[in-house]
């Protein structure tokens, strides 16, 4: 009797399966949160913000002021509107409405002319640092030569010619949009939600309406219990990478470069991380409500130090050993490296092995805190 | 398989258990006899449900031991488990299944053979065929413990845990639980259920009665009510309501109570009890000793544990 039994498996999947189809606004979400939250992610998160809102305040209108304002324009990180005055401008800079102040002083041309290599000031609001990277980055490459064709011809500056050069070469997303790096790092996020919750709240469930009592009273095996209510979130989860896997590919034209396979098969080791957190957060619950908690704290981790939000190479060391430990990190850097890269099992092998090390102690764990007596 | 035959269902000794610092089971001997139905009785918190828990494996004892069923109590869980049926307190099946569905589901984790005819035959025999479609949750409280009951003696248990099965139960769906109950331990089923309602304690052949975690008496009901040496009086007659506010400050009088147009009071000291009447005066009261009645011997009992 105490030997595993399919049977006994199968009547728990049974009985899981249908409760679920009872519970209809469940499974409804469950296919709708990913959905909504491919779109918002997908469509809202930049990290290249373009066209940001730049004041400019001049005293004259001179040509070398045209060009230096065209030539910024041009960059595509500026929309230049002008200011009749360096308080007014300062005052939009202070509420927001501009991130730039370009300040020409008033003696430019003049200063210009006599070849004085005058200064132009541009105040940039650095409360949003990533935000306002891309854009001064781009005013510090503009070029000397911007006003060459203005200048008269002595003061032209001749381009100097560099010992080397060095040719960036931006690969696997040459236009850097962010979505091509967003969208295959939501598959993580979107299945760690549904996965680490709904199995928090799987046998709590069963403890708070009582029945777990009745079910500890008949004879069926902890792992009986455990598989018969994970397998079928497991199959909802690869439901739920499938329906994003197609948006990914239709809607944001995420490139498969990689073997989706693979991809699938890495995806279950993740899956199974997550069930197994899930279920021990379950077991040492008492109610629904310190579930959802547990829960919550073990996706905080996931989604602040996975490099889902912000680059992993920026955190301090301890911080990316934290983020080691999490499984949503390495299975961002498979996704990514899948989808963008074409990376094959040698490939993401650094990444695979300690998500299986973390699915199986974390579940020895689970089992363990599984009681079978109300002790 | 089966343990080895003692004639009793339940045997054991010297049962401990607490949480924390309180000590809820206190050194607990307990015996059934095979195919008896016994009555479980006993304050709140007196330790009734921790008991049928450590019975049927969910709970293990600090201390003591015994068998159940002829099975090491602390060995043989497992096995136990297979043939008992322990109905909880609390309504404790799925609520989003239906009748027949959670039937089904006890069914197969107990790997009975021929299950949809056992489920039917069950079904029929409790009353609850027509509502076999039915989701358990729309049931009323009565037809709950019904299918609660159906659940618990699927598997043909040879002894059946019942933990105040009918509380909140209308009187009539009580007394055809308790008609079922009794077709079943004709069948050879050892039955232990706990109750507060004294008319069942009554049905029982044996009660038991627990106070702070041990074993106050045990007998049939006869036996328990001749072994407290309770004197009780009934008057009948006007006034009674007067009279029942002085006789509970009487020293010598343990209860009094009105039922109805009688007044009944109890003591352990017939003398001191004629005092308290006596000391009424002669109002329209007329008083006659009579035999004690099972709740008297149970509110005395709960009196001494309080104390």
């Amino acid at each position: 009797m105490n030997r595993f039994s399919f049977a006994r498996l199968l009547a728990v999947l049974r009985k899981e399966w249908v409760q679920m189809r009872r519970d209809r606004a469940t499974v409804g979400l469950t296919v709708m949160l990913p959905l909504i939250q491919l779109f918002l992610f997908g469509y809202a998160i930049n990290a290249n913000p373009r066209h940001l809102p730049t004041g400019l305040v001049t005293a004259e209108h001179s040509t070398y002021e045209r060009t230096l304002v065209a030539a910024l324009q041009n960059t595509g990180y500026f929309d230049v509107r002008s200011f009749a005055t360096e308080s007014e401008a300062e005052e939009a800079l202070r509420r927001g409405d501009v991130m730039f102040v370009l300040n020409i002083p008033p003696d430019f041309t003049r200063r210009l002319n006599r070849g004085e290599q005058p200064q132009v000031l541009m105040d940039a609001d650095a409360t949003d640092p990533t935000a306002i990277a891309n854009a001064t980055a781009a005013v510090v490459a503009l070029n000397a030569t911007v006003l060459n064709r203005d200048l008269p011809v002595a003061m032209r500056v001749q381009p100097a010619q560099p010992p080397f050069q060095i040719v960036l070469h931006a690969r696997y997303n040459p236009e850097q949009i962010t979505a091509l790096n967003i969208v295959p790092g939501l598959i993580g996020l979107i299945l760690t939600v549904s996965t680490l919750v709904m199995t928090s709240l799987a046998i709590t469930r069963e403890r708070e309406t009582g029945t777990m009592e009745n079910l500890l009273a008949m004879p069926v095996r902890p792992v009986e219990v455990m598989l018969g209510k994970i397998i079928p979130y497991v199959g909802l989860a690869y439901v739920q990478t499938a329906l994003i896997l197609a948006v990914s590919v239709l809607v944001f034209d995420v490139p498969i470069r990689g073997s989706i396979p693979l991809l699938l098969v890495a995806l279950g080791i993740f899956i199974a991380c997550n069930l197994a957190m899930g279920f021990a957060f379950s077991t040492m619950a008492q109610t629904q409500m310190q579930a959802q908690q547990l829960a919550q704290f073990g996706l905080l981790p996931s989604i602040m130090l996975s490099g889902f939000m912000f680059p992993f190479q920026g955190m301090p060391v301890w911080a990316r050993w934290i983020g080691e430990a999490v499984p949503l990190t390495h299975t961002l850097r498979i996704c990514r490296g899948v989808l963008l890269k074409g990376n094959g099992l040698a490939d993401i092998w650094p990444d695979l092995w300690p998500m299986l090390l973390f699915a199986l102690v974390v579940g020895a764990i689970a089992v363990s805190l599984y009681r079978e007596t109300l002790d | 398989m089966t343990g080895r035959p003692t004639g009793l269902a339940i045997d054991v000794h010297d049962l401990r258990k607490s949480f924390g610092t309180r000590q809820v089971i206190d050194g607990l001997t307990l015996q059934v006899p095979e195919g008896e139905i016994c009555g479980f009785l006993g304050g709140n918190g007196s330790g009734k449900t921790t008991t049928i828990r450590m019975l049927c494996g969910l709970l293990r004892p600090d201390a003591g031991g015994g068998t159940c069923l002829g099975l090491d109590l602390l060995r043989d869980a497992a096995r136990i488990r297979l043939q008992i049926g322990y109905m909880t307190q609390r309504f404790s099946f799925y609520g989003d299944l239906t009748v027949a569905e959670n039937l089904e589901f006890v069914a197969r984790l107990y790997q009975l053979p021929d299950y949809r005819r056992r489920i039917a035959d069950v079904l029929d025999r409790i009353g609850l065929s027509d509502r076999a479609d039915q989701l358990a949750q729309e049931l009323s409280g009565g037809w709950k413990q019904r299918m609660a009951l159906a659940a618990c003696v699927l598997h043909r248990p040879r002894l059946l845990l019942l933990d105040e099965p009918t509380a909140g139960v209308d009187a009539k769906a009580r007394r055809e639980f308790w008609d079922m109950i009794h077709e079943m331990a004709a069948d050879g089923m050892t039955v232990l259920v706990s109750t507060h309602y004294m008319d069942e304690a009554e049905r029982c052949q044996r009660v038991v009665y627990l106070a702070g975690g041990r074993l106050v008496v045990q007998g049939t009901a006869d036996e328990v009510v001749r072994a407290a040496n309770l004197v009780t009086f009934e008057a009948i007659g006007e006034d009674i309501e007067q009279a029942v506010r002085q006789l509970r400050r009487t020293p010598g009088v343990e209860t009094a109570a009105v039922f109805g147009r009688a007044l009944r009071i109890a003591g352990m000291d017939r003398a001191a009890l004629r005092a308290a009447i006596d000391g009424l005066g002669d109002g329209n009261l007329r008083w006659e000793e009579v035999e004690p009645r099972l709740d008297d011997v149970f509110i005395h009992m709960l009196r001494d544990t309080e104390a």
